[in-house]
């Protein structure tokens, strides 16, 4: 069953400089299906398209060709059909510092979507809020509702910003670049958070990164895109390991990886000893 | 599973991958002179507000010529504050309370004492001994004047003997050496991609020969294709020049692969200063512990982070 298709999508942008009109072709006919419970990523240098993608399934550009479809049906795109459209369609974006409101209370946060998308009443409100700031480790809840966004860290805004998307209960999630503006050691906690939802919730997730790692470990499928086009498409593993597009191996060399690098290779057989394994701490690590 | 050729399956990743940084970083020999260009001791700075803030607490260590010395660190943790404190830019509520930083300038063979230096010779010291290229370098080009006037303003501040031309020809010349057109000294900053920007900056700071450059997050805002060509561009003009590199940045594996050694950071004190091969296979902190855990390897087993459950530990949150 598939949960949102995009076909042919396309998006063109007329740029105009002085009396001279050109066009931009920011994302030039894609093909993939989100389904629930798998994640697609769309992997891609700045410019490439990736962020454009998310802004026409969210519904905050229009595509100039290609159809969006919800469950076989297109997608409404006014009134009440958007706002059905938007009870199963929920964005995460990158910075949390600035897609929370200075002026608001964190439970002002989640308490608007709720109410606007009607799972919970004026009476009841208050409880949902709390309940989904557990969820996404924000704990003790009490402690956090009354806060407002500047009193929180980059990691905690993020996991609000999280539960805000998941307030209307939505079956699809776009992530755009979740965690690129998170210090680096709280980046796997959210991208965990996020997966763990998923999880329980069977969430359909387009997740948008530059971070090939994180893409590979964390989702199904990758879209490679470059200035528009998907360059390759398939398994994450197939993509990473067995790269066919020279764009995708070019990402993959530019990316550090100290655990290929020559020097530590050498180094390790200096050493004898293997290649250390930081992810998995285990009890023998010094 | 910690033998990572083990759960590679086709040789293609491991060809694609072998071209690394490493061929840059040394060039066939290391850079690296057995001779200090500087030496921090006891470093303090307090930022005097009502709570003072004691940001950078005992800072000691000595860079050697043409070395890479990374500083890894979350952000708040002092790493900047400790930059600034290498060329006094510090700026009141921020003081720096005891230590001394000293310079060895290899031209004039004299030890200057960096804290002391007041007026012109602060000024003239900096930029000229010491340069820097900040943090958000992509937005600190001036929009409204062209890259010459920005290129030429470094010459007519420290060298005013120089005429027009010759400031043109030298901001020509530093173009090429970071490999950016020199027809494009006549562009504004909004002409230029994010990574010539950049490039530009560099040039900047490398218009009076300094010994040391210091790097705030150079590549923050830039992606990775673009950000390892500009980091390629500073191991080899750092080859070719022999300036010593202080880099900051909160991204270890980068640094694990440029930075000869590496000073990480944790709340305003440096908690491990190795080598990036010490670093790498025997972190003694457990801080430095958990900043490499924080990165799934490209190679390793897929779902490795999933299963390591991080999701539940309060303190990363």
């Amino acid at each position: 069953m598939t949960a949102l298709s995009v076909r042919e999508l396309t998006k063109t942008y007329t740029l105009r400089s002085g009396l001279k009109f050109s066009t931009l072709q920011a994302v030039k006919g894609v093909d993939f299906d989100l389904t629930p419970g798998r994640t697609v990523a769309l992997v891609g240098q700045s410019g490439s398209g990736k962020s454009t993608i998310a802004k026409l399934i969210a519904q905050l550009e229009r595509p100039t060709s290609g159809t969006i479809t919800l469950d076989g049906a297109p997608i409404g795109r006014r009134g009440a059909a958007l706002a059905r459209y938007r009870d199963e369609v929920q964005m995460v974006f990158q910075d949390p510092f600035a897609s929370l409101n200075p002026y608001h209370s964190i439970g002002h946060h989640i308490e608007r979507p709720l109410l606007l998308h009607g799972k919970a009443t004026r009476s009841t409100v208050r409880e949902k809020v709390l309940e989904l700031l557990s969820r996404v480790n924000l704990t003790p809840a009490e402690d956090y509702v009354d806060r407002k966004p500047h009193e929180l860290s980059g990691g905690q805004r993020q996991r609000v910003a999280i539960a805000r998307a998941l307030a209307p209960g939505p079956s699809i999630l776009i992530a755009d670049e979740p965690v690129s503006m998170l210090d680096v050691s709280v980046r796997l906690g959210v991208l965990n958070l996020l997966a763990r939802l998923q999880r329980e919730e069977n969430l359909a997730m387009l997740y948008i990164t530059h971070d090939l790692a994180t893409a590979r470990h964390f989702s199904d499928e990758i879209l490679v895109m470059y200035r528009g086009d998907v360059v390759e498409q398939g398994p994450a593993d197939d993509v990473i390991l067995r790269p066919q597009a020279e764009f995708t191996r070019q990402l993959l060399v530019a990316a550090p990886e100290p655990g290929t690098n020559p020097r530590f290779l050498a180094e390790a057989k200096r050493r004898g000893v293997p290649m250390p394994d930081h992810l998995a701490p285990s009890e023998d690590t010094p | 599973m910690s033998d990572p050729t083990t759960n590679r399956d086709p040789e293609d990743l491991q060809e694609i991958l072998h071209d690394t940084l490493e061929a840059d970083r040394t060039g066939g020999g290391s850079p690296v002179r057995d001779e200090p260009v500087l030496t921090v001791e006891g470093l303090n700075v307090v930022y005097e507000v009502e709570q003072p803030v004691h940001a950078v607490k005992d800072a000691s260590f000595e860079l050697r010529r043409g070395e890479v010395l990374g500083l890894a660190g979350e952000s708040g943790c002092g790493k900047t504050t400790l930059a600034y404190g290498l060329n006094q830019l510090h700026r009141p509520p921020a003081r720096i309370s005891s230590g001394t930083v000293t310079f060895h300038d290899h031209v004039t063979g004299e030890h200057v004492d960096v804290l002391a230096l007041e007026g012109d010779r602060l000024r003239s010291f900096r930029w000229s001994k010491v340069a820097m290229v900040f943090q958000g370098a992509m937005n600190s080009l001036n929009p409204v004047l062209n890259v010459r006037t920005q290129l030429g303003d470094v010459f007519t501040t420290h060298l005013p003997h120089l005429g027009r031309e010759e400031r043109a020809r030298r901001g020509a010349e530093l173009l090429e050496l970071v490999g950016v057109d020199p027809s494009r000294l006549d562009a504004f900053p909004h002409e230029l991609s994010g990574g010539m920007r950049q490039r530009v900056m560099i040039a900047m700071a490398l218009s009076l020969d300094p010994q040391l450059m210091i790097m705030d997050e150079p590549t923050t805002a830039l992606d990775v294709v673009v950000q390892r060509e500009i980091l390629q561009e500073v191991l080899r003009l750092r080859r070719e020049l022999g300036f010593a590199v202080v880099f900051i940045t909160h991204d270890l594996p980068m640094l694990l692969e440029i930075a000869d050694r590496i000073a990480v950071m944790k709340a305003g004190r440096i908690v491990e200063l190795e080598t990036a091969e010490d670093l790498y296979f025997a972190p003694r902190h457990a801080y430095t512990r958990t900043l490499l855990g924080s990165f799934p390897s490209l190679t390793g087993e897929a779902g490795d982070f999933v299963r390591a459950g991080f999701d539940q530990d309060p303190t990363r949150s």
